[in-house]
């Protein structure tokens, strides 16, 4: 475990901790709603050094782990099918669908390929007109204009062969589920920092007007988290719920308009289900009607069996905050990277991975 | 999965693209989502893809940062990692 010692700037660090212990009173509970922040947070000890009446939360925020078993299974369905290619992001090749995984369908023949963005399947399916390039469109706002943009140009160049998958997902209405569920009494949201490049401040109003819950807007140093759960703890000691941005280099109250734009010519927004959290409403991005054309479930005639859920598993449970990676009882025993039985501990980015990399334990 | 690292344009191309250099590696990166980037100036780059301008100094701090965590030889790593054909 290194606590400071990565830290850019200790003597901010320092300070930004002794401000936070100074100022905080009241019991809290803080979730982040991102992996990269999970993943940071763990790395650098943030955890261990604040006071104990602060608790962190690890939300749904890696779209890897949120991504239900149904849909990984018709992922790895398409993925069978003859004449494909199937591409995706790396994260997703190991996480176990129902009964297989998209690395353990390309050991049996699959032809499954990792690209790095949706460039590269472009590529790929230029390259190979006589088979089908279906590429596996996973993410939140950060990732989904990328994706979008692709079907842009598949269609302005007249790629007949390129075809997406899509269970995207949208952050702030998964924000708003969990609170509806009211398993976790929450104080404040540590709210996305590259989700919100795209989206801007503003999608979060709802929350802290309606819920009365804080949202800080945090970056991904150390000493940004430990500024953003700062300004939390501020808020939450004024009695106040406000959305405030602590990543103002990267962040505007509108977000990346642009993108924003071309995410509403492609996509329109659909109901989706979370791995945990169920079928969650106006959650996920489906083709407009426009693109329909490039649309993976229009074109493959998709029949998958049942879902199975792995047993003793609780992801679900770890994504809405009510349980921690050790209170999991396969965590580190029947459950590690190397042999993961649960998506929060294939990801890098997954509660699971990062709890268990960096040696957090009760 | 949404991790974004910081880049310098090196050159314009056809089409909206540009060379942007990332830890030191030149990467072909899409200018759609952004506009008016010019040379020399910094985007954070997602996916293959520019997803917002930085200023220089703001780069420059989160370079350093991403150098620390070994996160930029992680990009590189995923590089490596792409299977096109």
């Amino acid at each position: 475990m290194r606590y400071l010692s990565e830290y850019r700037d200790p003597t901010i660090a320092k300070k930004l901790i002794e401000d936070i212990k100074r100022l905080s009173k009241k019991p809290v509970k803080f979730m982040e709603v991102c992996g990269t922040h999970t993943v940071s947070i763990s790395k650098n000890g943030i955890r261990q050094v604040l006071p104990e009446n602060i608790s962190l939360l690890s939300g749904p925020g890696c779209p890897v782990c949120v991504t239900a078993n149904g849909d990984i299974d018709k992922a790895i369905a398409i993925a069978e099918a003859p004449d494909v290619i199937f591409t995706t992001f790396g994260d997703m090749m190991k996480v176990p669908g129902s009964y297989s995984s998209l690395a353990g369908k390309r050991a049996d023949g699959a032809d499954v390929r990792i690209v790095y963005s949706t460039l590269d399947a472009l590529k790929i399916a230029k390259n190979n007109p006589d088979k089908k390039v279906v590429f596996f469109a996973v993410g939140f706002e950060t990732t989904a204009p990328t994706i979008a943009l692709s079907i842009l140009e598949a269609h302005r160049q007249g790629i007949k062969n390129y075809f997406i998958y899509s269970v995207h997902k949208l952050v702030p209405p998964a924000m708003a589920a969990l609170l509806n569920l009211g398993e976790v009494k929450l104080d404040g949201f540590i709210c996305p920092g590259h989700v919100s490049v795209i989206i801007g401040s503003k999608p979060y109003e709802f929350i802290a007007r309606d819920y009365k819950i804080s949202c800080v807007i945090a970056g991904f140093e150390p000493i940004d988290i430990l500024q953003s759960i700062y300004m939390l703890v501020s808020q939450v000691e004024n009695g106040e719920a406000k959305v405030e941005i602590g990543y103002k280099r990267g962040v505007s109250f509108l977000g990346n308009t642009k993108a924003q734009e071309v995410m509403e010519e492609v996509f329109r927004p659909c109901d989706a289900d979370w791995r945990g959290i169920g079928v969650i409403p106006e959650s996920g991005l489906a083709l407009s009607n426009n693109f329909k054309g490039f649309d993976a479930v229009e074109i493959f005639d998709i029949d998958v069996p049942p879902t199975r859920e792995p047993v003793g598993c609780s992801c679900g449970e770890i994504l809405r905050g009510v349980k921690l990676p050790y209170d999991c009882k396969l965590f580190g025993k029947a459950c590690t990277p190397e042999n993961p039985a649960g998506p929060c501990m294939v990801s890098t980015e997954g509660s699971c991975a990062a709890y268990y990399r960096y040696g957090e334990s009760s | 999965m949404c991790l974004a690292v910081p880049g310098k344009v090196v050159r314009l191309k056809d089409l909206d693209m540009a060379d942007v250099e990332i830890g030191g590696v030149e990467t072909e990166v899409g200018l759609q989502l952004v506009s008016d980037v010019k040379v020399d100036e910094y985007v954070l780059v997602h996916a293959g893809y520019a997803i917002n301008k930085i200023d220089e100094e703001g780069a420059k701090e989160m370079m350093e940062l991403f150098k620390e965590i070994g996160e930029l030889d992680e990009i590189a790593k995923l590089r490596e990692d792409d299977e096109i054909s």
